[in-house]
């Protein structure tokens, strides 16, 4: 039996990001850890032809007692995750409202339609303006810049998880992400994963500060 | 490691359709599975390969999806639990098999897995195959939820054992690539031993040879076969009903449409209003459980993806039973209660059950939809499909539309399946103009390249990718060279089934497993089937483009192979071959005649166009080092070093 309590049940969270940012990774993860804690865990992905620079995303649900819809109604996530900023107004216009959260990576990925300039990409300001409009607490953080600071870009996905973790809506530890990679990764990945997923938690905290 | 071959009975885990539907095929102790990779199929047999060994199940990635359903039967036919894996279209491509095996009949259990694509999220098409079990007379199984994936694939070789025919499973992306919590059940001690039975009479199911004739005894034997399948169906824990008993509206539904279907009347509030009535068992229906509860309401609503196919049949059904349950009204994708095409989901399923409960609905708050609107518009600029930072394809569509150009004569490329589908959009310069199934690109160019006599005279080319090249472009290239047709083959060899995950194929050294494999060469084939065979780098333009040019004024059939790995492939991922930097004081942005080549046309997401210098720039974490944009510009400003 779950004794431990959610923010919301069911909860509902969508992790963002375009193709090859390790979106899928991400819901794996915490789902994993998360379903080891004895929740319900249903996810619903979104990849296949959008591994080639599409937008990706995967809606995660969390629930006490069953399984649900792999897709999440219209306007009803309590949580935004994006690994890309414009991912993240994408997936709040269709599935934000008034008390959704957000944790935005702001590392910017192209489309082809802004490198050849038929679509203008927005300015940073603008995002962080729709962003605090649209959604009741958010986390802009420079996850791909830590990562690549550690080493390797895609640790961005590990960086967001750990600030996931930070902002506390569903028991999501420490330990508890170290099971799952321990499980499924390689061991020589486990100890940078640990310091990413450090980061992430350290960097919403300081947000907070 | 894979779990799914090793976790023990009782455990549970969070796991993807695909996942549980290898578990179900694993459980049940098949000793043979075979596929052709498709999103969203793949999973199934890449999880059945990792645990090959340790279960001793012989595994393969079959040239297409009819030998797939082919060496899957043989394992039937001598007495062994076997599947055969498909995405949706590839059942199209078996279906000639399928029809004669439903005549013969099967021996080992042997099962269908058919993963589709509603709404064609990765796919050309959303076509279905359910109907295929409908005209071939095999029963069809649909799982609502994981834990029933796996359960139900499980106890499908149990029914395809009773009734002795192929059982067809249908699931769907939002199944086959959604995860839940399935809890497992216990791994079979199975000791197969094969032997094919010959020599017992033409008649005798179990020891007689396995053929379709004589034809009308073959057809009644397949009609009994349904009918003992639908009298299990009767009684079957996969059908159940939720609900009042007697509810306003009767929805049935199946696949994860019920989970759309629980979801919506959820959101509706009206679990006292709606009943639902989930069907695991999806052909036949079975016609005295459907009469119970078809009789509880007046109105039946059926929710399903894509195509009417339950509906229909619930029609059906319903007319023959009026007379004791009374004139049903129904709704459905039929009468435009839920949309006619594209997949569905909670909302799509609430808003139509609204409709006709005559309530009001909306999806989400409107203020809120307002005031996301302008940030979704203007803030979130599209992403259409586009080939990777250093696709080989890229490079290959670039040469194609040069040459094209350059010869004049409004030459054109025929397409298939496969990422170079899009060379009919912008990343592929948009070079192809038809575009249609495995291997049709080398066929209809094969019938252009016979309209000379009516006067056509514009060169066609095919392009086909290395796994398609086996799968079903050789017969057209057989036809090409036998029919005296004139066209050009271009193969683009990014060495696997790049598209689905790096499948193996009979090009290469490796099989599903890992096993050393001889591999089939693509070259010494079209040579051998007498085709004019060159090779070259894609990567290589001015090669690439001189040899196109050539072979487009040649005459005859000649087949260029463009051969290069594809940029996200486990040899190349990660690592550069070159170090490309663009000196931005070279660069003379737009002041240079070239209108930015490199961004504007060449399109690739390593490069960026900085609109405040107004140059060019690579774009480090994106660029993948393949060095083709130092062909590409004119003043030389990009230069590559090889990478060490």
């Amino acid at each position: 039996m779950v004794t431990t309590s959610l923010a919301a049940d069911p909860y509902n969270m969508i992790i963002t990001g375009v193709g090859g940012q390790g979106n899928v990774l991400a819901s794996r993860i915490v789902g994993n850890a998360l379903s080891d804690k004895g929740f319900h865990i249903t996810i619903g992905e979104t990849f296949g032809a959008s591994q080639r620079g599409g937008s990706v995303m995967s809606h995660l649900r969390i629930s006490t007692t069953s399984v649900l819809s792999p897709q999440i109604p219209k306007g009803k996530a309590h949580m935004v995750v994006a690994l890309e900023p414009t991912e993240a107004l994408r997936v709040l216009h269709q599935y934000g409202n008034r008390n959704t959260k957000m944790i935005m990576n702001t590392r910017p990925i192209y489309s082809v339609g802004v490198i050849c300039g038929e679509y203008q990409y927005p300015a940073m300001e603008d995002v962080k303006r729709w962003g605090d409009q649209l959604t009741s607490a958010s986390w802009l953080i420079d996850a791909t810049d830590e990562a690549v600071k550690m080493g390797n870009a895609i640790l961005g996905n590990v960086i967001l998880i750990g600030a996931l973790a930070a902002v506390g809506d569903f028991p999501l530890d420490k330990a508890s992400f170290q099971d799952v990679i321990t499980r499924t990764m390689p061991a020589n990945k486990v100890d940078i994963n640990l310091t990413a997923f450090e980061k992430g938690m350290e960097m919403v905290q300081q947000h907070a500060a | 490691m894979s779990i799914i071959g090793k976790a023990k009975e009782g455990e549970r885990h969070l796991l993807m359709g695909n996942d549980a539907i290898a578990r179900g095929i694993i459980e049940a102790g098949a000793s043979v599975a075979a596929g052709y990779p498709g999103t969203p199929s793949s999973e199934i047999i890449e999880n059945l390969a990792k645990a090959a060994k340790e279960r001793n199940i012989y595994v393969e990635w079959s040239v297409n999806e009819k030998v797939a359903m082919e060496v899957a039967a043989a394992a039937s036919f001598a007495g062994l639990r076997t599947v055969a894996v498909m995405k949706q279209v590839g059942v199209n491509v078996a279906s000639d098999f399928m029809l004669h095996l439903s005549e013969t009949g099967t021996r080992g259990g042997m099962i269908l897995i058919s993963c589709e694509d509603p709404g064609a999220l990765s796919s050309g098409n959303e076509g279905e195959s359910r109907p295929f079990a409908k005209l071939f007379e095999v029963p069809l199984l649909e799982p609502g939820d994981f834990q029933e994936a796996k359960d139900m694939t499980r106890w499908a070789f149990e029914l395809s054992e009773k009734v002795r025919n192929l059982v067809m499973i249908r699931s769907v992306t939002r199944l086959s690539h959604a995860s839940g919590n399935v809890t497992l059940g216990p791994l079979p001690d199975v000791v197969p031993h094969a032997r094919f039975k010959f020599r017992g009479d033409e008649m005798d199911p179990d020891e007689g040879p396995v053929v379709t004739f004589p034809v009308a005894y073959r057809h009644t034997l397949m009609q009994t076969k349904l009918a003992q399948a639908v009298a299990l169906f009767e009684d079957c824990p996969f059908n159940r009903y939720e609900g009042p008993e007697q509810p306003e509206v009767l929805i049935v539904t199946s696949s994860a449409c019920y989970l759309y279907t629980k979801e919506a009347v959820d959101l509706l509030d009206v679990q006292d209003r709606v009943g639902v009535l989930k069907m695991g068992t999806t052909w036949p229906l079975p016609p005295k459980y459907m009469e119970k509860h078809l009789a509880k309401s007046k109105i039946i609503f059926t929710v399903e993806e894509v195509l009417p196919f339950m509906e229909d049949n619930v029609k059906i059904l319903a007319a023959g039973l009026a007379e004791r349950i009374g004139f049903k009204r129904f709704h459905g994708r039929g009468d435009g209660t839920l949309p006619a095409v594209n997949e569905l989901n909670p909302d799509l399923v609430a808003a139509g059950l609204a409709r006709i409960l005559e309530m009001e609905y909306t999806a989400a708050d409107p203020e809120y939809a307002r005031l996301s609107e302008e940030s979704a518009i203007s803030g979130a600029p599209q992403r259409d499909l586009a080939f990777c930072a250093g696709c080989p394809h890229r490079a290959s569509f670039w040469s194609l539309h040069n040459a094209l150009e350059i010869d004049g004569r409004e030459g054109f490329v025929c397409g298939d399946i496969g990422c170079y589908a899009l060379g009919s959009r912008p990343t592929g310069f948009s070079v192809s103009k038809t575009g249609h199934a495995m291997g049709s690109g080398t066929g209809v160019a094969s019938g252009f390249g016979k309209l000379g006599r009516f006067g056509m005279t514009q060169p066609v080319v095919s392009v086909c990718g290395d796994s398609t090249f086996f799968h079903a472009a050789m017969p057209a290239l057989v036809n090409a060279v036998h029919t005296q047709s004139e066209m050009t083959m271009v193969v683009m060899d990014n060495s696997g089934t790049a598209m689905t995950g790096f499948q193996p194929h009979p090009g290469l050294t490796a099989d599903a497993a890992g096993e050393e494999v001889p591999a089939l060469d693509i070259s010494d084939i079209a040579r051998a089937m007498g085709a004019n065979v060159d090779v070259a780098d894609p990567f290589d333009l001015d090669t690439t483009q001189r040899k196109l040019l050539a072979l487009l004024s040649k005459g005859g059939v000649n087949v260029l192979i463009l051969k290069q790995a594809c940029a996200l492939s486990p040899e190349k991922k990660g690592k550069k071959l070159y170090n490309v930097t663009l000196d931005p004081a070279i660069c003379l942005g737009e002041n240079c005649g070239c209108n930015k080549l490199c961004t504007r046309v060449f399109k690739c997401p390593g490069l960026k166009w900085d609109s405040e210098t107004k140059t060019a720039h690579i774009d480090e974490l994106t660029c993948s080092g393949c060095g083709v944009c130092a062909s590409i510009c004119p003043s030389g400003a990009i230069t590559k070093k090889e990478a060490v």
